[in-house]
């Protein structure tokens, strides 16, 4: 399969590049809010929200007022800026019109500023010389990703939260060896559908 | 004392990494030689010691409201030019880094220390903070590094340790690599201070 196509690029960053298994990025709000299923979800919904629209923002930025200006220098100061704006007027926005999506997710909302996959999948947009098509469907599969992953282990580390553990490996370790377990689940995916 | 106190804090007892936990995204990602993960440290250090110095001295006249933007602008200036020093004069790792050398600028420990210290402290404070957090940081990372390169390529910074009989483990230096090492790592951090309680 070609690793253009729309379909290749989607499955690529949802499973083979997994961004928090494979690639490590965002690992801050994998272990913090990973303790309960209800947390996991409201998280991931709340990712895939804020980095749709600050991908479709950033890359309208880099392409529309970056490169015509020649000012490809301030890409991170103007990246981490609109995000952050971005994500406060989401946040005054879903209070104000949507109170039931803002009770799901608001609080993580403030979070996600500070969450590295929002900034990263900006930067790997531009890195990937992606069109803005191509950019909004790896930012779908990476934000998909990011909830399949934080699920998945929020439903392991609720079963091993009443697993005996030797005392030195509680809370941390376990998880980290439980990611370790998954991320090599997720190596299995290399070379689906020959990508 | 105190001084000395701001300095020694970051390496161990409060040790971003391992203890507070924040900055795990480079520490992991980066850390598959040791090399890198001393290249990122050092890129990371730099960073934290500028904003640290810049952001105590302005700290005075910056409002209280706005002072999260306001680091945030310090921070990505000196991430900016980390990027482009380091694109300019060691291409080889800039390649190796990629995307996390911009992505320092959310790396939760500049901005947690910037708002945490910084803010309330005097520049030397500050400075020594910044140094003992940055060595705190580089050590763990290129510690992480050193242990991966080791089992998963048997050599390290490039250079082999063990014979050519070796049979290297590649999954160290795979993902599921990083996160064994770091989780055993803390599990004997806990176990240590586990005995010392004890005592």
């Amino acid at each position: 399969m070609d690793s253009t196509s729309l379909f290749g690029i989607f499955i690529a960053a949802l499973l083979i590049n997994n961004i928090l298994l494979i690639r490590f990025i965002a690992l801050c709000s994998f272990f913090g809010v990973s303790n309960q299923m209800e947390t996991s979800i409201g998280m991931g919904m709340a990712v895939i929200f804020v980095m749709m629209m600050a991908s479709a923002v950033s890359w309208c930025i880099y392409h529309y007022l970056l490169l015509p200006f020649d000012l490809v220098y301030l890409r991170t100061a103007s990246f981490i800026l609109t995000i952050a704006a971005l994500v406060q007027l989401e946040e005054m926005y879903l209070k104000k019109y949507v109170p039931t999506l803002y009770r799901a997710m608001g609080i993580y909302l403030p979070l996600i500023t500070t969450n590295c996959a929002v900034l990263a999948v900006a930067f790997l947009n531009i890195d990937y010389k992606y069109s803005f098509l191509q950019s909004m469907v790896y930012t779908f599969g990476v934000s998909a990703g990011y909830t399949l992953a934080i699920i998945l282990f929020a439903g392991i580390r609720e079963r091993v939260a009443l697993a005996p553990v030797p005392k030195a490996m509680q809370g941390y370790p376990i998880a980290f060896f439980t990611a370790s377990l998954m991320s090599l689940a997720f190596l299995g995916f290399k070379g689906l559908f020959g990508l | 004392m105190s001084l000395k106190n701001d300095f020694l804090s970051g390496i161990i007892r409060e040790n971003p990494v391992l203890v507070l936990m924040i900055g795990l995204c480079p520490a992991l990602a980066v850390s598959n030689t040791a090399l890198n993960g001393l290249g990122m440290g050092i890129a990371a250090s730099f960073v934290l010691i500028c904003s640290n110095i810049v952001i105590a001295t302005v700290r005075k006249y910056v409002p209280d409201q706005i002072r999260i933007p306001i680091f945030i602008i310090i921070i990505s200036t000196f991430v900016t030019i980390t990027d482009y020093v380091m694109q300019a004069y060691n291409p080889a790792l800039y390649k190796q880094l990629g995307v996390f050398v911009p992505l320092i600028v959310v790396n939760c420990i500049i901005l947690g220390r910037a708002e945490a210290f910084a803010y309330k402290n005097s520049v030397l404070s500050s400075t020594l903070d910044g140094l003992g957090m940055g060595l705190g940081f580089a050590l763990v990372i290129t510690v992480i590094g050193a242990i991966r390169e080791l089992i998963g390529n048997g050599t390290i910074f490039n250079k082999i340790v063990f014979g050519p009989d070796f049979q290297p483990a590649l999954i160290m230096i795979l993902p599921p690599g990083g996160f064994i090492t770091i989780g055993i790592l803390i599990a004997f951090l806990h176990y240590f201070q586990n005995k010392v309680k004890e005592k």
